[in-house]
């Protein structure tokens, strides 16, 4: 489904990712772990379209089709979705009107027509529940005045309105206490499928307890360095990173 | 026949038809017309009308209705609808058959200003005047030779009306534009609070002249939310003069809202008297084709510890010219003062154009005051925000532009008023951007 | 150049110079074409520049001031005034510092003036002080092999005219305005700089370099040209208070910066203010306008005015090139009776134009401060920014502070950003000082040197330290 080869990206003058290659498959979680500065938000900002990131060599593919070729909007239509680590605020447009904006953006690559407002109503009213929020919260400006908490469940219930083939999901735990870090993987968890792939990008191992990755990938100096199954992750949470870094290097 | 000359030759027209008139309206009658004189019309050079033009006014040739035949029908798609007491002119002629006066609570006196002239006019003649004199603007003095109806509103101490009162000025197409000069009267007794709805509508074609000058008295504690909805067809002329009075602990809260009008001024000033006396600006136009829309605010803390706030957005289209211009003038000995003004301003097009001028007078070193104004761009970082959920550029950009409006609508209390200016936000947005649906689907959610 | 060399240069003052050599003379008060006609001939004016002054003279008859100004002064009688009037003789000054007033010499102890320049400021006869020209020799043969040219208007006009002809007026034309059109008919005196293309001006060049004790600048005219990638820095006035007979002061400044050009022109205005009831004061009607003519030039303004009765000055940019920048910093100081209504113009034509207004009014006393700006952008003008900060701060309860910003846009891929304050010194800021032993007129000094703080770092090094103490000096007795 994703496909990235030897990615190098630039970011102002100075390399970040240094020739990363991932394949995930449909069906599949994968986490990727590393130390700070590693590199992990780098590469999901990329895939991404975010503005700033020069990408001097490599590809990535995106069920055959070149994604670093696409528009922004497209990457998101055609089922790319990135959750933010720091979901931006944007004073003055209700969630609402962003969800159906998507939705129905969505739609329309997909050929189909808009949404039908009493379907629309229902959807996102039982999304909404699924995510224990409140509906007054449709009606607030996105993201404003939201605690770390409803934005990180925010991104998530955007996830379940728009269901992306490829959901990526940027330190969607930090920030997190322990409640509203189980509601944030239900909502995840939820999205498995046999036609979708998740990827998370996270610091630390507590989110896969919740989230059982089938893939972990270890990233360190923007590359990666080892990949394993989910046992990779609760090692790397009792020794740290540096017995990993010492193998590479050997 | 010079300008001027025309319009006095139409007021002579109509003091012949006039019956006999108390003595103290014919003398400031004659005042106004004098003044008029004197003054003529302003010019650019006259710096309170540095970037409006009233050429389309002075050179205007305007009747006076003779009545305020309206059909119900268009009245009623025109209408708020909402559960209030009403007072409706047609051209500035009242219409008893739209307007509501049932079941007016106790303590709320609500008339035409012809009716409660011949109920009492000496209790008229007092606050008439008083705040917005014939030396105010030429449009005062002209409204002053003219006036002969409008609304009057009066409250009794302590009383709170639920319903708010909506003073609805309709504008008729036809083959003579006609011209008005309503005089509206508002007398908040203390610790009485009411919301005042001021609805200019019309017929498409309609192409009239109003000239409105408004006073509003506010005893010790009153509370009056007012709003200003300019809804006007696109080649009416509007010119408006507001101006309030606020005695201690009153609170005065205005949404000025622009969407229509050929040309409109107005001039709101309030006068904050007495100490914990609050005003509150919010304003919000939306000029597009050849719309000409001036907005001038006057905070005057004539008293201690007062507080204004003001906050004004303009969203310009086409070839659409606005202009924003707020003062606080802090008085001498007027300590402890909060005086906070923000303009921000978005063109759409590149011959929509902006005139800003925030001013701050001080005379007193025991304020904060401080006035932002910014015209510019949406936020990239918010465009790619949207952006990666789906949404085309152009209506991210018009999220944005909505949201830009949004902000000053969040504070409307009547959900009423706020999703019918969002909509028309939404529907005059350049149609690129697309975003009626949206609205509406959001308003289908909050009604359910 | 070495820091320490410069500032020996600023530091002196010297005899001869620019210092144009003319037979004492003054003409009767009053202002008609023959004293128009007898200045062009002091000067020893072509027939050009004779007619170009009658013109302005003539535009000067068909105008009227301005009133605009939040200013409250009476009204001037032009007739009353004397246009020439000749350098004081040697004899008629102070023959030394003995002579001079205590008070004085008092300001410029706290100013920190070297002893030997106090003497030229109070006008103390100038052979009395110095003997030495050689510092202004060296000067200026440095100047000459830069190929960079800086005499007195007087000289150009005499030396350049085909330079002069060229670029005066073409910033500020003749009849701009009230104060200009008067300035272009009866000028005497004034700065004008040519610095070549690619030349880099080696030191930073001073009116510090040209006074010559007289009474100049009552109507002064200044021109600087840096041509493409040329730059300069110049600086006027300086902090120590000056005093003039003239009440009436109408400058005109004009720069001109062409492709990658960059002009810097700070000024320290120290004019008398008057007595304590404004008596007395001098009246101060200032024209200065730089026009970015060529892309990507940049003209910078920075100004402290602490001095004068009246302040009516507007150092404005012309953005006509594309990606030209404008900058305008200023600090003004108003105590006692003192009016001053000041700011300035961005007149954005060009793409990409950007321009920076950062302005601190301080005002105390019985004084009254406006901030007057005009920010305008044109429709060619695709992508222009400009930033506006502007704050005030009130010192007592008897002074005034007022903000009038015009904006006029019309473009929509303009972004202007406007923000202005109020306030006044806070009892806390005052209270945390004073709880840490510092009395309460260092702490207000401390305070308002940090408010202005954005506006000295924009200062050449040497005027900035003057520039601070000159600001509490002005400050002296606001509080308490």
């Amino acid at each position: 489904m994703l496909e990235v080869k030897d990615l190098h990206v630039t970011v102002e003058g100075s390399e970040i990712l240094k020739g990363l290659t991932l394949t995930i498959n449909a069906g599949e979680v994968h986490a990727i772990m590393g130390p700070n500065g590693a590199g992990k938000s780098t590469l999901s900002a990329v895939i991404a379209g975010k503005d700033g990131y020069e990408v001097t060599q490599g590809t990535v593919t995106f069920e055959g089709q070149d994604v670093l070729e696409m528009e922004i909007e497209e990457r998101a239509r055609k089922g790319l979705l990135l959750g933010f680590q720091y979901p931006v605020e944007i004073p003055g447009v209700k969630n609402i009107y962003l969800l159906k904006a998507a939705l129905n953006a969505k739609r329309e690559a997909e050929g189909l027509g808009e949404i039908p407002a009493p379907e629309f109503m229902k959807l996102i009213k039982e999304k909404v529940a699924f995510m224990k929020m409140d509906t007054s919260f449709l009606q607030r400006a996105v993201n404003e005045g939201f605690s770390g908490g409803e934005k990180k469940r925010n991104e998530i219930l955007q996830m379940l309105v728009l269901q992306p083939r490829l959901a990526m999901l940027d330190e969607i735990d930090s920030g997190l206490d322990i409640d509203a870090m189980k509601v944030v993987a239900d909502g995840v968890n939820s999205l498995r499928a046999e036609d979708r792939a998740i990827l998370l990008v996270t610091h630390y191992q507590r989110l896969l307890d919740y989230i059982v990755p089938d893939r972990v990938h270890v990233l360190v100096d923007g590359r990666i360095v080892k990949s394993g199954d989910a046992e990779l992750a609760r090692e790397l949470e009792a020794r740290g990173y540096d017995w990993v870094l010492e193998e590479t290097a050997a | 026949m010079s300008d001027v000359q025309r319009f006095l030759d139409r007021l002579a027209e109509r003091n012949a038809q006039r019956g006999l008139e108390p003595t103290w309206i014919a003398a400031r009658r004659q005042a106004g017309a004098a003044r008029f004189e004197a003054l003529g019309f302003p010019n650019r050079r006259v710096e309170a009308w540095k970037y409006t033009d009233v050429r389309a006014i002075a050179t205007g040739d305007f009747t006076l209705a003779r009545d305020a035949e309206f059909s119900p029908a268009t009245a009623a798609t025109l209408t708020l609808p909402l559960e209030a007491y009403r007072l409706t002119f047609v051209d500035g002629v009242f219409a008893p058959a739209l307007s509501d006066l049932d079941d007016l609570p106790e303590g709320v006196a609500l008339m035409p200003l012809s009716a409660a002239l011949a109920e009492n006019h000496e209790a008229v003649g007092g606050p008439l005047g008083r705040l917005t004199g014939v030396e105010f603007s030429p449009f005062a003095a002209l409204n002053t030779a003219f006036m002969e109806e409008g609304a009057v509103v009066r409250l009794a101490p302590r009383t709170v009306v639920k319903k708010p009162i909506i003073l609805q000025f309709l504008s008729r197409a036809g083959e003579q534009a006609v011209m008005s000069h309503p005089r509206i009267l508002i007398e908040a007794g203390s610790r009485s609070e009411a919301t005042v709805i001021e609805h200019h509508v019309g017929e498409a074609e309609a192409a009239n002249f109003t000239n409105l000058v408004e006073e509003v008295f506010l005893e010790r504690g009153a509370i009056l939310t007012h709003y200003k909805l300019q809804e006007a067809p696109h080649q009416d002329l509007h010119v408006a003069s507001i101006h309030v009075e606020q005695a201690r602990d009153s609170r005065y809260t205005s949404f000025n809202l622009n969407l229509g009008g050929g040309l409109v001024r107005n001039d709101l000033v309030t006068e904050l008297d007495g100490q914990g006396a609050e005003a509150h600006f919010n304003g919000l136009f939306y000029g597009q084709g050849r719309q000409h829309v001036d907005n001038h605010t006057l905070a005057n803390h004539n008293a201690p510890r007062t507080f204004s706030n003001e906050n004004y957005k303009g969203i310009l289209d086409d070839r659409a010219h606005g202009v924003f211009n707020g003062k606080v003038v802090v008085k001498r000995d007027s300590q402890q003062i909060e005086g906070f003004q923000s303009n921000a301003n978005l063109l759409l097009s590149d011959r929509a154009h902006i005139d800003a001028k925030p001013e701050l007078e001080i005379y007193a070193d025991d304020v904060k005051c401080s006035h932002g104004t910014t015209t510019g761009q949406l936020d990239e970082e918010a465009v790619y925000a949207l952006r990666t959920r789906g949404i085309d550029e152009q209506t991210a950009r018009g999220l944005l532009t909505l949201a830009f409006a949004g902000e000053v609508l969040e504070q409307v209390g009547l959900d009423v008023v706020a999703e019918r200016v969002e909509l028309a936000v939404a529907g005059k947005l350049p149609e690129r951007f697309n975003l009626a649906g949206l609205v509406e689907a959001a308003v289908a959610l909050s009604e359910d | 150049m070495a820091s320490q060399e410069m500032e020996q240069l600023v530091r002196r003052e010297y005899k001869e110079g620019f210092v144009t050599d003319i037979e004492s003379d003054t003409v009767p008060p009053g202002l008609d074409e023959s004293t128009i006609a007898f200045i062009s001939h002091k000067k020893g004016e072509p027939e050009w520049m004779l007619e170009w002054r009658l013109k302005a003279y003539h535009q000067w008859l068909k105008m009227t001031p301005p009133s605009w100004a939040h200013l409250d002064y009476p009204p001037i009688d032009y007739q009353a005034i004397s246009y020439y009037s000749a350098p004081k003789r040697d004899e008629d000054r102070p023959q030394s510092l003995d002579e001079v007033d205590p008070k004085l010499l008092e300001t410029y102890e706290k100013l920190g003036i070297p002893l030997h320049e106090r003497a030229a400021l109070a006008g103390v006869a100038v052979d009395a002080v110095f003997d030495s020209v050689s510092v202004t020799t060296t000067f200026k043969e440095k100047l000459h092999e830069a190929g960079v040219i800086f005499c007195s208007i007087s000289e150009a006009i005499r030396d350049y005219p085909e330079l002069v002809k060229q670029y005066l007026g073409s910033v500020v034309p003749q009849g701009d305005n009230y104060f200009a059109a008067l300035n272009s008919a009866v000028f005497t005196d004034g700065s004008f700089v040519f610095v070549p293309e690619g030349v880099t001006c080696p030191m930073e060049l001073s009116t510090y370099f040209r006074i010559n004790a007289a009474n100049t600048g009552q109507f002064e005219r200044t021109l600087i040209i840096c041509e493409s990638r040329a730059q300069v820095s110049y600086l006027e006035g300086c902090t120590a208070p000056q005093r003039d007979e003239n009440q009436l002061h109408a400058a005109v400044v004009e720069l001109v910066a062409l492709e990658d050009a960059s002009i810097k022109y700070s000024t320290v205005q120290n004019w008398y203010p008057g007595d304590e009831d404004g008596k007395g004061g001098i009246y101060n009607f200032v024209t200065k306008r730089g026009d970015c003519r060529g892309d990507r030039s940049h003209i910078s303004w920075t100004q402290v005015e602490t001095g004068s009765a009246i302040t009516w000055k507007y150092p404005s940019c012309v953005l006509r090139g594309r990606d030209s920048i404008g900058e305008f910093y200023s600090v003004a100081v108003t105590n006692g009776r003192q009016q001053a209504d000041t700011g300035t113009k961005m007149i954005h034509i060009g793409e990409g134009t950007r321009s920076t207004i950062v302005s601190k009014g301080i005002s105390a006393g019985r004084a009254d401060q406006s901030y007057r700006g005009l920010v305008k952008i044109g429709p060619r003008a695709k992508g222009a920014r400009n930033f506006t900060q502007c704050d005030s701060l009130l010192i007592g309860d008897q002074c005034g502070a007022h903000t009038f910003p015009y904006q006029e846009i019309g473009n929509s891929t303009a972004t202007v950003e406007h923000e202005a304050t109020t306030s006044k010194i806070g009892e806390d800021q005052l209270f945390y000082c004073q709880s840490r032993g510092i009395s309460e007129e260092d702490a207000v000094n401390m305070i308002v040197n940090g408010f202005c703080k954005d506006v000295f770092q924009e200062l050449p090094m040497e005027f900035a330290v003057e520039a601070e103490a000159l600001l509490n000096v002005t400050l002296e007795g606001a509080v308490g």
